[in-house]
């Protein structure tokens, strides 16, 4: 904290010395404060930890590269990969379909859409946590939904099964986030310029015809928005997992962010752990310049009417 | 890491008698200088008991007070990991012994009490022998046992039996001819909570002490190379998928957690007609169960013996006692303030008193005199009986092993039992493991 503080006076100081019509770069310095406390100087901890033996109890010692071969020389490595690939894949795959129709479907403006709205909201008020378990006793194959109500087709070993475990974390990952996605959907769908589509009419072009043509076109920046938050947020998806599966069975479900938590907390390897959250670290940081570049150089270019 | 968590889920179900506005319990503000500090789990009817202790303690010691701060299970582990490794640990350290214990004695986090227990020999010999074994590293005793044992039990029902015409299995060979006669009936052979995967571990360890004798897993736990690859090992793994591929699991185990006792709860509906499960979910189903227990239902009774195992039959596994060491980062005055907790109020007949009525049997020689009058008296014997008449009492293998392979082990059980990996499999995973 007195690090903050410090640097707060230090901004003020500076702005001070340039305070008319000088450069504004001042005004970061809280952010980057901000920035260096909580997200630089943990992760060069968590880098100098990956190069050290730790049981979290006693002394730290230094292990020279011990922790990397141990961990890229594990067969778990590269099925955590795998399965936090897939996750990436297949959640993004089954929310971004879904969200840009529902959210294309919620920008009109008639009073059902409207209710509508707020309801497919509610999934966005729980927290991670509490939908799994609800989610974990609905599907419970003894005394859960399809045991209450009499249906075979519900009652199967859902979260026993490796791939219908798989397909639940899939499931209720996109219920939960598809409505935040909507609601991204919805407010770029509401900024495309009427005019368009008033010409596309005027054309003769049919909804369909629109939708293809106008819509998801003018949503490119949009769906890359709304991915990056997508892919980097599936990267490091943990504590819905986590209660739901608890990357089970076996390690069917065991993404990077739960083998990193399993080998830190419950099997006492903090080295190994490290070099883990190290490797989600460079994943992430590639996957986000990836899709960075997906967008093109002409982020700033818009085709918004008078801009 | 799973045994206790059951233990302390399944006591949720089991109000306790909570005293509003006791106060002096669980404050979690700094302890004043010269008192000693007390974490301790938060799950009734045990936090009751706990507290009332430490009440009764802080009442005859007015100069010497224990400050106590309560958790729940799961944030308490890794609470008192961090506080721990910080340097912050409380003055008294609670927990499981074994393997966990032995990290803190090779990080030099708790106090040697071998010399203390010489100097107070009364103290040593109220408590049963078979409890000291968890508390034990390299010869020297770090630790305080207290509280409870908890062997596991082999659970049935006694409806279901009468159902099919058949008594309880009294050999390996009795429980593989009653899974096909309990899935004709449409009666699921045993209850399972499989995603627990400690759940799952129950069965190896008493396998693996029936067929080989408690040898084959002391053979793991003193670091011998490749001892998992025994034949009785290779023999008790195999018998346990058998069990797996006749159905003797209800279906779907592996999506049945024990924390939300699913398990407990197919046995005592009548789905399932057996479980394997520890001494602390009796007080769980005769709280939930409705007239199970209390209509005398439940049936219970020491695993039987496997044809040509070399085991002793009347062996058992469990937690042997729940324990107590003291942070070698304490004060003096702590220490002194502990070690007189430890010597009076921790194992005194109040509160043996009291953990007899939470159901448990307390691990103090002649607990058993407590019992009359309560109405749980016969269990209670049952398990007094087991744990006074066993030649081994096993610690439960994750809390033996070291977390690091006991995260391993875990692991490779939930595989076994989703039939994934083969025995040798298996044998190799954990042999790549021992000694970490």
């Amino acid at each position: 904290m007195s690090a903050i503080a410090t640097s707060a006076t230090a901004s003020a100081k500076a702005g001070d010395d340039r305070s008319r019509g000088g450069s504004l770069s001042w005004m970061a310095l809280p952010a980057l404060a901000l920035f260096a406390g909580f997200g630089v100087i943990p992760l060069a901890g968590v880098l100098v930890l990956s190069f050290t033996s730790w049981d979290g109890l006693g002394a730290i010692s230094f292990a020279g590269f011990d922790s990397w071969r141990a961990v890229l020389s594990d067969p778990g490595l590269p099925h955590a990969l795998w399965i936090t690939f897939l996750v990436i894949v297949a959640s993004w795959a089954v929310q971004t379909p879904a969200s840009i129709l529902l959210g294309v479907f919620l920008a009109g403006q008639q009073r059902y859409r409207a209710v509508l709205s707020v309801l497919y909201f509610i999934p966005l008020l729980l927290s991670s946590a509490a939908i799994a378990i609800t989610f974990k006793a609905l599907l419970d194959p003894n005394f859960g939904l399809g045991a209450g109500l009499r249906l075979p087709l519900l009652t199967q070993d859902w979260l026993g099964e490796p791939w219908l475990a798989f397909g639940v974390v899939i499931f209720v990952v996109s219920w939960q986030f598809i409505p935040f996605h909507s609601l991204i959907y919805q407010g770029g769908v509401r900024q495309i310029p009427r005019t368009m589509y008033e010409a596309a009419e005027l054309d003769g072009a049919g909804r369909v015809r629109m939708f293809f043509s106008i819509t998801l076109p003018q949503l490119k920046y949009t769906v890359i928005t709304s991915s990056t938050l997508m892919v980097v947020g599936s990267l490091t998806f943990f504590d819905l997992i986590w209660v739901l599966t608890a990357g089970g069975p076996g390690d069917a479900t065991r993404v990077l962010a739960l083998d990193m938590y399993k080998r830190g907390f419950q099997a006492n390897l903090m080295g190994p752990a490290s070099v883990i959250a190290v490797i989600l670290v460079l994943v992430g940081l590639a996957l986000a310049l990836f899709l960075r570049r997906l967008g093109g150089r002409d982020n700033a270019h818009s085709q918004l009417e008078g801009m | 890491m799973g045994l206790p968590l059951g233990a302390t889920l399944a006591a949720c179900g089991s109000p306790g008698p909570t005293q509003a506005g006791a106060g002096g319990g669980s404050g979690s503000g700094e302890a004043p200088a010269g008192s000693a500090t007390y974490w301790y789990l938060s799950t009734e009817p045990q936090e009751g008991v706990r507290r009332r202790t430490m009440e009764r303690f802080n009442k005859a010691n007015p100069n010497g007070q224990i400050v106590g701060t309560t958790f729940q299970n799961d944030a308490f582990k890794t609470k008192i990991k961090t506080a721990i490794g910080a340097g912050q640990a409380p003055t008294l350290i609670w927990g499981w012994g074994g393997g966990t214990l032995r990290s803190y004695v090779q990080a030099g986090q708790v106090d040697d009490l071998t010399s203390w227990f010489d100097e107070n020999p009364a103290v040593k010999e109220r408590l049963f022998p078979s409890s000291f074994g968890a508390a034990t590293v390299d010869g020297k005793i770090y630790a305080m046992p207290c509280e409870t044992l908890q062997p596991i039990v082999l659970y049935y029902d006694k409806r279901a039996f009468d159902k099919i015409g058949a008594k309880p299995p009294e050999s390996w060979g009795d429980i593989m001819a009653l899974v096909p006669k309990f899935n004709n009936a449409g009666i699921a052979p045993f209850s399972l909570g499989g995603q627990s995967r400690w759940t799952n571990m129950m069965w190896l360890e008493f396998l693996f002490d029936r067929i080989g004798g408690p040898e084959v897993f002391q053979a793991v736990f003193d670091g011998e190379k490749d001892a998992w690859s025994n034949p009785a090992a290779i023999d008790a793994l195999t018998k346990t998928q058998e069990l797996v591929k006749a159905n003797g699991f209800i279906k779907g185990f592996s999506s049945i957690t024990a924390d939300s006792n699913a398990d407990q709860a197919l046995l005592y509906t009548g789905r399932a007609a057996m479980m394997l499960h520890g001494g602390w979910t009796y007080g769980g189903m005769k709280e939930d169960g409705g007239d199970f227990v209390s209509g005398g239902n439940l049936g219970y009774m020491n695993f039987p013996p496997v044809e040509g195992g070399k085991g002793d039959p009347g062996n058992t596994v469990g937690n042997p006692g729940q324990y107590m060491s003291i942070s070698s980062k304490a004060t003096p005055e702590q220490k002194e303030i502990a070690k007189k907790f430890f010597a009076t109020e921790l194992i005194s007949d109040a509160s043996v008193k009291e953990w007899v009525g939470t159901g448990a049997v307390p691990i103090v020689n002649g607990a058993n005199a407590h019992f009359t009058g309560s109405g749980d008296a016969d269990f209670l014997n049952f398990v007094y009986d087991i744990a006074a008449n066993a030649k081994t009492f096993g610690q439960s293998w994750d809390q033996a092993l070291s977390p690091t392979a006991a995260e391993v082990l875990l692991d490779n059980i939930a595989k076994l039992f989703q039939l994934s990996i083969s025995p040798q499999q298996f044998t190799e995973n954990m042999n790549a493991v021992i000694g970490k």
